[in-house]
């Protein structure tokens, strides 16, 4: 374990504890961003910078701004009248550590810790670009396909209804 | 010298509960949606690190699967957030406690 990974560890849980516990809703969107930064910046140290690029142009420049858009656009920005937590925060929060608990229990017996350190793999963009193209052409087709649908469903979702069709 | 995947494995299992919690617990739906983002980027930490510490990382299968999973994320964040204005323009209100009149 390095000083690097100390820090960015620090940075990625800080941001997600404060994403999810804050009661303002844009500092919690705002809170977002050092998260998925720091998430790519993991991904860089691990030697997949294609990723961790992928990650700062997806995460960070798309969906933490359609969030703060989101935020917007329902008046979340206002800080909640009633308290930010449902009635049955307790069993949230209780089932949140009991699944970290076991899941901490199952990495640290396993045989994951005593695995030799390896040489690191050198991923090109033209690799990733072959794999692509070749072993990976139907799932890239269906990914694009998706997309398309998503898009357009969301637009079709929130886009404005006539106001005749309303009624009120 | 071992490697440090448990070490990747550790903040991937936190980062997935902090997300949990924040997704069982909040009461704004937008937040909710934001735990779900959190979860799947933990997932993403898991494969990455797989991928690097694993002995066939020449395949870049890890990379990949990552890659795709991010575009799904992607493609959900957008439908759930259009989803909630509409919600929010029916009924003036994104707090899950209130939009339950689905409810048996």
């Amino acid at each position: 374990m390095t000083i690097g990974f100390l820090v960015l560890a620090t940075l990625t849980v800080a941001g997600a504890l404060g994403a999810m516990f804050f009661r303002n809703l844009v500092h919690c969107a705002l809170c977002l961003v050092p998260t998925f930064a720091g998430l790519a910046a993991l991904f860089l140290q691990l030697n997949a910078e294609f990723v961790g690029f992928v990650q700062i142009l997806v995460y960070v420049g798309a969906v933490a701004i359609l969030i703060v858009f989101a935020i917007l656009l329902t008046r979340g920005s206002e800080p909640p009248a009633s308290a930010a937590v449902r009635h049955s925060a307790w069993w949230g929060l209780w089932v949140a550590v009991v699944a970290f608990v076991i899941m901490a229990g199952t990495i640290l017996s396993s045989l994951i810790m005593s695995v030799a350190e390896l040489a690191k793999p050198v991923p090109t963009i033209r690799r990733i670009g072959d794999q692509l193209m070749q072993d990976y052409v139907l799932p890239l087709e269906v990914i694009g396909l998706l997309l398309t649908a998503a898009l357009i469903g969301a637009v079709v979702i929130a886009m404005q209804e006539e106001p005749k069709k309303n009624g009120s | 010298m071992n490697s440090p995947l448990h070490c990747y494995l550790l903040l991937s299992a936190l980062l997935f509960c902090i997300g949990l919690a924040g997704a069982l617990t909040r009461r704004n739906a937008i937040i909710v949606l934001v735990g779900i983002e959190l979860m799947l980027n933990a997932g993403n930490l898991n494969f990455i690190a797989f991928w690097r510490f694993h002995a066939g990382s020449e395949s870049l299968q890890g990379v990949l699967f990552a890659l795709f999973s991010i575009g799904i994320a992607a493609a959900e964040a957008a439908v759930g957030l259009a989803l909630i204005i509409a919600i929010y323009r029916h009924r003036h209100s994104t707090n899950l406690d209130e939009i339950d009149s689905m409810k048996g």
